[in-house]
Parts: structure tokens; C-alpha cells; sequence
């Protein structure tokens, strides 16, 4: 059961990251247009190269 | 962040005239907004980005289509007003905000901490329920204690954050000594906490931290999802009140103009009031003639005549020249504030609404206590072992824990208002869609609310050429709406205007001008000789005696006609009640089929008239847009009043029609009654769940596999029941 001691801070630490990154997410404003960033993936501006 | 610079409004040409206020240092961008009710797909967002990006002066345009809004970033002196024009010839409906409002709700603090606190809760819950997963799969004796302790060790600090706001609910009731829906969870959380740890310090089998962190993401994820609906509500009414500006223009001692706050004139002031403007206070007219239209205090669409003797109240819209007037009622005693004590009156009768929640929360939370009480007695008694008492009643207070009643309403009311902000209307009161469900009377104001207030020429096109031509160019030289509606019917038939020189605008009058010689006039009555009707006129005069009439009639609102019959197709009673002419009315009220009118009606008649229909048992849902309908949209069950309605208007209803169509108001009726079914509904599968899951906790058969089984089903089931309403 040595591999617990592995395992639990590392399932403890990957979650921990996806917190992070969800925090990171919710500070930088990416949910105030949940609606509108559903559709523009339907836009085929900036297709070919990203948004100067 | 710069400077926001508050965008001159073009609702009132006297402040937009006047210096802008004190900006401290010179803003290098404008921040603009625009509410753009019309669009609806990704084709919307594009076409009105890339117009924005080619107006020269715009830097960075985007739109938010969840808050239907462009925010734009342009060049400091790019006025709105330069704006809407673009979009309205791309085909969209555009409408100025008010940044210095709009930052207020941008940044949701409220709503921003109850993500984070869901964040962390649902990040414990799911590594806590690996761990849990493992002890129901049968991890045993040192594994599992070490599990339980890595769990407590998760829950505890993440339980401690994410459930504050359970706790300083439970505890301002608890101060005042009353129960909420919160005191049982707040309960639940601390026995399960306590007996949990407990448990695990005595190497015990069942601990139920995974239970408590899932109950709290579930009850976040329900007040997340109601604080959301009524934010997204909240932010768009405040942009809708901050189109009106509250200044006032005073002439002091020398006669110059001063812009001074709307709070701070005095009777006796002298007051100028601009063509366009509004009145500020109850006065009399000094100097200067004019029309005044009265239709937002008073419903009548025929504007009136105003010289020096004039009564005026505060409200009415000045229109042709500028008057000079002086205060007689200001602040507490105009006219306007009385009214708005109707609406204070008549607002403490509608508080007495309880929403179908708090009826639950109410049979619901004295229920739990005692349940939980009497097994936790019932097994001491029976076993006379604290231990195994205090298992069962945390198991029974976590299994009757109310997520499914916690998401119950707020998963529907998401939905009913997200589908009902895409038609256009915001829901600004949280019982709204309750009252909406239940109406079965609609009352309509006329003036603004079924017609668009602004008049358009019936005969036009019946005047000969040459009389066309003629009223054309001199309806030219007036903003009156009249002769708006004149130039409208001329561009719509292509008429070229007469040559004519020495165009002049006489305030209250018409206008005159000369043409092959002879003096040739537009505009009322008795001014060019003529006899007055019953209908909205204006004459022409050709300058050889006989003059000629043109009428107008108000323009119905689009979706009037829809709506009415969709109302009156769904069984309801449907009234128009209005204070303009019994003639008006009738006509109206005959084009749309509607058999119940009242004419000539006084706001405090219009109130009245829906008190009395409520008091017969009927709940009335009246949609209005004046001052006079301020009283009326507050003593009904349930109101709407349309964008264009006076601030007022806006503030004492509950929905806000956010375009310019009315049909959406049938279908928001029968969405509103979808919600409250779907909420029963909700509240019969939380109950029935209980029934089952009850007795097996009571009975102590309650495992936490058990218990985190039937939690998550039932909310699932019960935001999935919701999700039907899209």
C-alpha cells in the first residue's frame, strides 16, 4: 500500500491545479459571456491565424 | 483602467449643451455601451462588431450576447449617439447605457465569491469522494482510517469556506429568533462535521464527510444560479435608470443659464427649459411659447398649448420653443413626488406576496428539526448509546437536507428568465414569474405602452402633389412630432419638397415661409384659420384662404395587435384604460378587439380601477409606461412597462420589456405558468425522495454510500425537470 503515499498527494495536487486554473479562469472575466462564446466558435474570422 | 467618461446623453439637449460636469484628468479613451435587445446569434455578433470596428474613432468593439451589449473603446470625444445610428442601418436595434451605472454591476463581487466558494467546494467534494469511493469498495481497517482523516483533513477548512454564507444566514435568524431554510443545513453540516470525526476517531465504519461537501456544492450551485439570474437583472435595470440625468438649467440674476441639480432648485427659481427638454418642478410659464406634451403624465397624445400664464407640471416635455418658468412646487410638493407616494402606498399591499420557497422553507425546516430530534431520542432511549444516536439523527438531517428544495426554484426560474431575456424582457423581482403565473386579468395603458406615442399621418398620401410638396418643406423646419410625422410620410413617398425661403419655426404655432410669393403656413387650428376637430390635426395653408387639414393617429407598437389577441385567446380578461380622449380609446380599443376601455382616466383613478378588480378576486397584471401608470403598475399583482417608460415607471414594475415588439407579453404568461408547475413539480420529487429516503435513515439503514446516492439523484432529477422549460 506504499504507492498510497504516491498517489494521494499527487490526485490531492493535479485537483488542486484544476482549482487554480478555475480560479484563474473566474478572475480574469472568462464566464461573463457564457452565451456569446458558445456561438462565436461558429465564426470563421481569425480561422487562419489568431486575433492581432 | 481609465478614466470612464460619462457619456453625454441626448435624451435632454440643455445638458448636452452644457459644459460636462469635472473630469478630473483628461480621459485618453471613451468607454461606450449599448444594449442591443435584438440579437441572438453568433451572424448578430459579427455583423456588429465589424460595423463598430470600421467607424473611425472606435479602437475595440465586443459584443456580449449572454447581456445582449456591445462595450465599446473608443476615441474621447465618440458620443453613443454617433453610434446607434450604424447599428440601427445594420438592422439592429441599439439603445445607449450608462457606463458610470454599468461599472457599478460589472465587477459582481457577491457573485464572483459564491463561484469561488463553489469552486473549492466541488474541488473537496470530488477528491474527498475518490477517497470515499475507495472506503465504500472496501478499503478497511488502517487504509480506511487514514482515508477518513485525509477526508477530514479536506473537508474541514474547505467546509469552513465555502459554507459562510449558510452560516451568516442561519445565524442573523437565529438572532432574531425565526427559522430559514438555512438553519437545518447550517445544522446538518456541524452534526455530520462532528459525529463524522468522531467516528473516524474511534476507527469507526461510516463517516459522512463526503455528504457534507456535496450538500454544500449543491446548495451553492442553487444560490450561485438565483444570485446570477437576479444579478444579470438587477445591472440591466440600474443601465435602464441611468439614462435620465436629474439637471436642471437656472438663470440666475443676470439672466445667464447655470446647470444646477434638479434637488437643489427653490420656488421661485426661474427656470429655462429647452425644446426637448423636460420639466424639472411644478411652475408657471414667465416667457416663451410653446407645445408641452403631457402623454407621460397624463396618457393624452394631443400636445398642448403653453404661453406665459401656463400651468406646467413637472414631467411634461417641452417642444417647440423655449420656455422660461418659474418654480411654484419643487422636490417633496411637485407633482412627480406625489405621485410616487401613490406608488409607495400601493407597494406595501404587494409586499405581502410569499414566494412559493419561503411557504416551503416554512413547513420544511421545524419538520427536519423535529424528526431529527425525536430518532436521535428515539434510538438514546432505545440503545442508551450517544454515539450510535447522534449517527442516526446527522444521517437523517443530512438525507432530508434540502438540495433538491435548494435548486428547486432557482434551477426553473434560471431557465424561465434566461428563455424570456432572449424574447426581450428582464425580470427584475425574484416572485415575479410566481405572480405572472397566476394573473388572469391584463390592464393596458394606452399612450406609449399599445402605440408608440408618436403620431403618424393618416392622409397624407390623399393631399394633392403640389400640397404634399409644400407641407413637406415646411414640416421641415420644425422637430414638433408632428412635422416629424410629416417629413416620415414625405420620405416614404419620395415627395421632393416646394422651394420655398424664409422658413421659420413660431414656437406654439407652426411654421411659415414664403413661397412664389406668398405666405404659406403649417400648424394649428385657430393660426391659420381654420376649424378644429376632434382628431389630431394640422392645417396647411396655402396662402389663398382655404386651409387643409392632414390627421394623425398614434401608431399601434408592433406586436400590440399579437399580443392582445393572444391574451385574450389564453381566457384572460383584457382592459385599456387611459387618460387620453373617449375617442382615442375607443378607436383603439376597437382596432385591437378589447371590450373593457376606460377613458379620461386620472392616475388615481387608474390605481383605483385595479385595486378594485384585485379586491374582486382577480390578480391584474397591468403594463404601462407614464407617470400616470406609476400608482396603477404598483397596485397591480404583477407589471411590465416597456424601455421607453419614464424611470419611474421602470422602477415600480416587475418586468422590463427590453424591445420594441409586445408579443412576448402572452408568452410570458404562459412561460410563468410553465415555471410554477415545473417548481410543484420540484417540490413533489424533493418530498417523495424524502418519503423514501427517510425512514431508511431513521432506521439507521442509511449508510453515506446511501446517502450520497439519493442526494445526487434527486438534484440531478430535479435540475433536469427544469431544463424542460428551455
Amino acid at each position: 500500500m506504499s504507492v498510497l503515499s504516491y498517489l494521494i498527494p499527487i490526485s490531492l495536487l493535479l485537483g488542486g491545479v484544476g482549482l487554480v486554473g478555475f480560479l484563474y479562469t473566474v478572475r480574469s472575466n472568462q464566464y461573463d459571456d457564457p452565451e456569446g462564446d458558445a456561438r462565436r466558435i461558429l465564426s470563421d474570422e481569425w480561422d487562419d491565424h489568431p486575433k492581432p | 483602467m481609465t478614466t470612464a467618461v460619462r457619456p453625454q446623453m441626448a435624451v435632454c439637449p440643455g445638458c448636452v449643451a452644457a459644459p460636462n460636469g469635472a473630469v478630473d484628468d483628461a480621459p485618453t479613451e471613451a468607454r461606450l455601451a449599448l444594449s442591443l435587445p435584438t440579437i441572438h446569434c453568433q451572424a448578430c455578433i459579427s455583423t456588429v462588431e465589424r460595423g463598430l470596428n470600421a467607424q473611425p474613432g472606435v479602437r475595440s468593439a465586443r459584443v456580449n450576447l449572454t447581456l445582449k451589449r456591445a462595450l465599446i473603446e473608443a476615441d474621447p470625444d465618440m458620443k453613443a449617439a454617433d453610434l446607434i445610428p450604424v447599428l440601427e442601418g445594420l438592422g439592429f436595434e441599439a439603445h445607449e447605457l450608462d457606463i458610470a451605472a454599468l461599472s457599478a454591476t460589472e465587477t459582481d463581487k457577491a457573485g464572483r465569491e459564491l463561484l469561488m466558494r463553489l469552486a473549492v467546494a466541488g474541488f473537496a467534494a470530488m477528491n474527498v469522494m475518490l477517497l470515499s469511493v475507495s472506503v465504500w469498495s472496501g478499503a478497511s481497517d488502517a487504509t480506511r482510517d487514514l482515508f477518513h482523516w485525509i477526508s477530514a483533513a479536506i473537508t474541514f477548512p474547505a467546509i469552513l469556506f465555502s459554507a459562510q454564507p449558510f452560516f451568516r444566514n442561519a445565524w442573523q435568524a437565529l438572532r432574531v429568533k425565526r427559522l430559514n431554510m438555512d438553519v437545518p443545513i447550517v445544522l446538518a453540516l456541524v452534526l455530520t462535521l462532528v459525529t463524522s470525526l468522531w467516528e473516524t476517531s474511534l476507527s469507526g465504519e461510516h463517516a459522512y464527510f463526503d455528504a457534507a461537501l456535496t450538500l454544500t456544492f449543491l446548495l451553492l450551485a442553487g444560490r450561485y444560479l438565483d444570485h446570477r439570474t437576479r444579478a444579470v437583472a438587477r445591472s440591466a435595470a440600474e443601465e435602464l435608470a441611468a439614462l435620465e440625468v436629474p439637471r436642471a438649467l437656472r438663470l440666475d440674476d443676470g439672466g445667464e443659464p447655470a446647470e444646477v441639480a434638479v434637488g437643489d432648485l427653490a420656488v421661485g427659481d426661474h427656470i429655462l427649459v429647452r425644446p426637448g427638454g423636460r420639466m424639472p418642478v411644478d411652475g408657471q410659464v414667465v416667457e416663451g411659447q410653446s407645445e408641452l406634451d403631457r402623454s407621460l403624465l397624463t396618457g393624452e397624445t394631443l400636445p398642448v398649448f403653453a404661453e406665459a400664464g401656463s400651468v406646467v407640471s413637472a414631467g411634461e416635455v417641452n417642444l417647440t420653443g423655449p420656455l422660461v418658468i418659474k418654480a411654484t412646487a419643487v422636490g417633496k410638493e411637485s407633482s412627480l413626488h406625489q405621485l410616487a407616494d401613490l406608488v409607495a402606498i400601493a407597494e406595501s399591499g404587494r409586499s405581502r406576496y410569499t414566494s412559493l420557497a419561503d411557504r416551503a422553507a416554512k413547513l420544511y425546516a421545524p419538520g427536519v428539526h423535529i424528526l431529527s430530534a425525536l430518532a436521535f431520542l428515539g434510538w438514546y432511549l432505545f440503545t442508551f448509546d450517544m454515539r450510535v444516536a447522534l449517527n442516526i439523527a446527522a444521517a437523517v438531517l443530512i438525507i432530508t437536507c434540502p438540495c433538491a428544495l435548494g435548486l428547486a426554484v432557482p434551477a426553473v426560474t434560471t431557465a424561465a428568465s434566461g428563455r424570456l431575456f432572449k424574447r426581450g424582457m428582464l425580470i427584475k423581482d425574484a416572485t415575479a414569474l410566481e405572480r405572472l403565473a397566476e394573473v388572469d386579468t391584463v390592464v393596458f395603458d394606452k399612450t406609449g405602452t399599445l402605440t408608440n406615442g408618436t403620431p403618424q399621418a393618416d392622409d397624407f398620401s390623399a393631399l394633392s402633389p403640389q400640397d404634399q410638396q409644400l407641407a413637406y418643406a415646411l414640416a421641415r423646419g420644425s422637430d414638433h412630432p408632428l412635422s416629424v410625422a410629416i417629413c416620415n410620410a414625405a420620405e416614404a413617398a419620395n415627395v421632393a419638397p416646394a422651394p420655398v425661403t424664409e422658413l421659420r419655426e413660431i414656437p406654439g404655432f407652426g411654421t411659415e415661409a414664403m413661397h412664389d410669393g406668398t405666405r404659406v403656413r403649417l400648424g394649428r387650428a385657430a393660426w391659420v384659420g381654420a376649424e378644429a376637430g376632434s382628431k389630431t390635426a394640422a392645417f396647411l395653408d396655402r396662402g389663398d384662404g382655404a386651409a387643409q387639414s392632414i390627421t394623425f393617429s398614434d401608431s399601434l407598437r408592433p406586436g400590440a395587435a399579437e399580443a392582445v389577441s393572444a391574451l385574450l385567446e389564453a381566457g384572460k380578461e383584457v382592459w385599456l384604460i387611459s387618460g387620453d380622449t373617449d375617442g382615442a380609446v375607443r378607436d383603439l380599443a376597437q382596432r385591437l378587439g378589447i371590450t373593457n376601455w376606460v377613458s379620461s382616466a386620472l392616475p388615481q383613478d387608474k390605481s383605483a380601477r385595479i385595486m378594485g378588480l384585485s379586491e374582486a378576486g382577480q390578480h391584474v397584471l397591468m403594463v404601462g409606461d407614464g407617470l400616470n401608470d406609476t400608482a396603477a403598475l404598483a397596485a397591480a399583482h404583477v407589471s411590465i412597462s416597456p424601455a421607453s417608460a419614464l424611470d419611474a415607471a421602470r422602477v415600480a414594475s416587475d418586468i422590463v420589456l427590453l424591445g420594441q415588439d409586445l408579443s412576448p407579453i402572452a408568452e410570458a404568461c404562459s412561460v410563468a405558468q410553465k415555471a410554477t408547475r415545473r417548481i410543484s413539480e420540484n417540490f413533489r420529487i424533493a418530498t417523495l425522495y424524502n418519503v423514501i429516503a427517510v425512514p431508511l435513515a431513521v432506521a439507521g439503514l442509511a449508510t453515506p454510500f446511501v446517502a450520497a446516492l439519493a442526494m445526487s439523484t434527486s438534484s440531478i432529477t430535479v435540475s433536469l425537470n427544469a431544463l424542460r422549460l428551455r
